[in-house]
């Protein structure tokens, strides 16, 4: 079953009402068309519903969500993912800031760049790995707090002397792993991260990732493998254990 | 008061709502324009405040100063009509056109004065100058007239603000009345202090107007800096701070503006310390010599005046900016969507990055 929403002028609430009595009908997927700027859409949803966006959507895209599948044919704005614990959002344009803040399980795709705190406070539980995957460029603070999880930053279609990613990268890290496509200054890194080449194991990680980035995107996997990634990781669990200790 | 006791009994979490709108040939559009943009960041706001700026809005007073007040009695107007004959020729004083809205309630005194400073007036200041006897002509009435605000005080531009939703406030001001080349909107979300009109914004002096989504967690340390510069802060919201900063930095000391902007958000020390010699040399004496007017606290801010506008972001960017540009526009905003309201599709679409200014100014210096 297949819902068409027009959403030219309609205000967050209505629109997340109808969105969500669809999935309570059982609709499979749901078409919205003129968005720009709704709030908290998918927002707690717990179903396999595929919700295509047309247009950019407001903050707080994909909140607490469980399960559905959103793609965003535009730009997404602030707060994408969060706190969302499982399901997918990929967004075929650029995205703002604090993306996928203390997300929990899913997975996020972005083609172009992202803005600042990407992945904040990410986390995970046993099977639960959240991840999030960046096209283009990512702002400052990048992976900030961050418990858990996987973040990766492909740096495409990047500018001469353009950095991957902003500076205080994995300020206050303290678990998950970031990858990185080519390598970043070490000025650029927070005080609880250090840079490592890739072992066995990283691959079974990394690999599906970049394969299901270029199936979303059109491009091609093996000329995203053509420059050798590093990783990040925290080099304490607990980096602030002693701070009022003595 | 019911304002103040309903402000500490509900809790929305949300943030400022700020937005901007250039036509960089000069070209004047309504008002309508920035008031859909602002409209569409309804929910960053909490009723609380809203307002506009437009430039070139009083085409037929170009060289007038456009000095709109806010009375909070009749007993204040008289007072400040009696202060201003004498050091103003004034050539035309009318209440600024409103309608009424519902929502809009306990709506002080709104006029406006078309007026040019007395010569002898000028001359006789300690600091001759047809700007700097405006500033004080504004500060003085802040501080010496009770009940009286000046709300705005440049030339061809005015400041609409209130106590209300934005939108709102731009149906109870009838800015669908005004062409302008420039404008600012703000819809306001006040957490530190007090709703009301004058603490609304745009926050404004002369030429300057600010609007701000953010806090100013160094407004002790600018105020006391400001002080001693003869301005007079009076109008219990942080962002006034940022108003005077630009006048003082630029209009009094002839920083260039891009400087001005590094001395708001200064460069961190060790950065500061990766420079080449004699940018480094720069910066450090920037902040030695302008320590206090540093603005500390997280903050988005677009500056505008007569020439351009500026959108700067605090050093780590704890608060939204985008910007965009469609033909001549340029626009900046919280959201994308809020630029995307009034222009559809945009040709670019960019983030403004911590502490970096966006300077956008008109095509040829001014307008034409």
């Amino acid at each position: 079953m297949l819902l068409e929403i027009d959403a030219k002028g309609l205000h967050y609430r209505p629109l997340n009402e109808k969105i969500r009595a669809a999935v309570q009908d059982g609709v499979a997927e749901i078409e919205l068309y003129n968005i720009n700027g709704q709030r908290y859409i998918g927002a707690g949803l717990s179903s396999k519903v595929r919700i295509n966006i047309h247009g950019v959507p407001g903050n707080d895209l994909g909140v607490f969500m469980d399960g559905p599948r959103i793609v965003v044919r535009g730009n997404a704005q602030d707060g994408i993912g969060n706190t969302m614990n499982d399901g997918l959002i990929v967004v075929h344009g650029d995205a703002g800031d604090v993306l996928g803040y203390a997300m929990r399980g899913g997975r996020m795709f972005v083609r172009g760049k992202v803005g600042f705190r990407v992945g904040i406070h990410m986390k995970e539980y046993r099977d639960q790995v959240p991840a999030i995957v960046v096209g283009e460029t990512a702002g400052n603070f990048l992976g900030e707090y961050m418990a858990g999880g996987v973040l990766v930053v492909l740096g495409l279609n990047r500018r001469p002397g353009e950095p991957l990613a902003g500076q205080y990268l994995g300020t206050g890290m303290h678990g998950g792993v970031m990858y990185l496509r080519g390598g970043v200054d070490e000025y650029t890194l927070g005080k609880e991260v250090k840079v490592f080449n890739l072992e066995d194991g990283d691959e079974a990680v990394l690999e599906p990732l970049l394969r299901a980035y270029a199936g979303y995107f059109g491009c091609r996997y093996e000329e995203i493998r053509q420059e050798p990634f590093v990783k990040l990781l925290p080099v304490s669990h607990r980096p602030y254990g002693r701070l009022y200790a003595v | 008061m019911n304002e103040l006791m309903r402000e500490g009994n509900i809790r929305i979490p949300s943030g400022c709502a700020v937005s901007a709108i250039l036509n960089v040939k000069g070209r004047r559009i309504n008002g309508e324009a920035i008031t859909s943009s602002i409209t569409c960041m309804h929910e960053r706001s909490n009723g609380l405040g809203g307002g506009f700026a437009g430039y070139g809005i009083y085409p037929e007073f170009a060289g007038h100063y456009a000095i709109h007040l806010l009375y909070e009695s009749e007993q204040a107007k008289i007072d400040v009509d009696a202060y201003l004959q004498r050091v103003f020729d004034i050539d035309r004083a009318e209440p600024i056109p409103t309608r009424t809205v519902t929502a809009i309630t306990d709506t002080p005194l709104l006029w406006r004065y078309f007026a040019t400073p007395k010569r002898d007036c000028v001359m006789q200041c300690s600091i001759p100058d047809e700007h700097e006897f405006v500033a004080r002509t504004v500060m003085k009435i802040n501080t010496r007239f009770s009940g009286a605000f000046v709300v705005s005080s440049g030339k061809n531009m005015g400041v609409f603000k209130g106590v209300g939703y934005p939108e709102d406030i731009a149906r109870f001001y009838r800015l669908e009345d005004y062409e302008g080349y420039l404008w600012t909107a703000h819809g306001r979300f006040p957490t530190n202090t007090p709703g009301w009109w004058g603490g609304a914004h745009p926050f404004n002096l002369l030429d300057w107007s600010v609007v701000h989504n953010g806090e100013v967690s160094s407004y002790g340390i600018n105020k006391r800096y400001l002080e001693m510069f003869r301005y007079r802060l009076e109008l219990q919201t942080d962002t006034e701070v940022i108003a005077y900063l630009f006048d003082l930095l630029h209009r009094r000391h002839g920083l260039p503006l891009p400087l001005v902007c590094r001395v708001l958000a200064s460069p961190f020390w060790r950065d500061i310390d990766r420079m080449p010699e004699e940018e480094r040399a720069l910066y450090t004496a920037l902040r030695q010599v302008y320590a206090p007017a540093l603005v500390n606290g997280p903050f988005s801010i677009i500056v505008s005046h007569s020439r351009g506008m500026i959108g700067l972001n605090d050093r780590i960017k704890l608060r939204p900016l985008v910007a965009a540009r469609k033909g001549d526009f340029v626009l900046m905003a919280s959201e994308e969507s809020a630029m995307r309201n009034i222009m559809g599709d945009l040709d670019e679409v960019w983030a403004v990055h911590a502490g970096e200014p966006l300077i956008v100014d008109l095509e040829g210096g001014a307008v034409q």
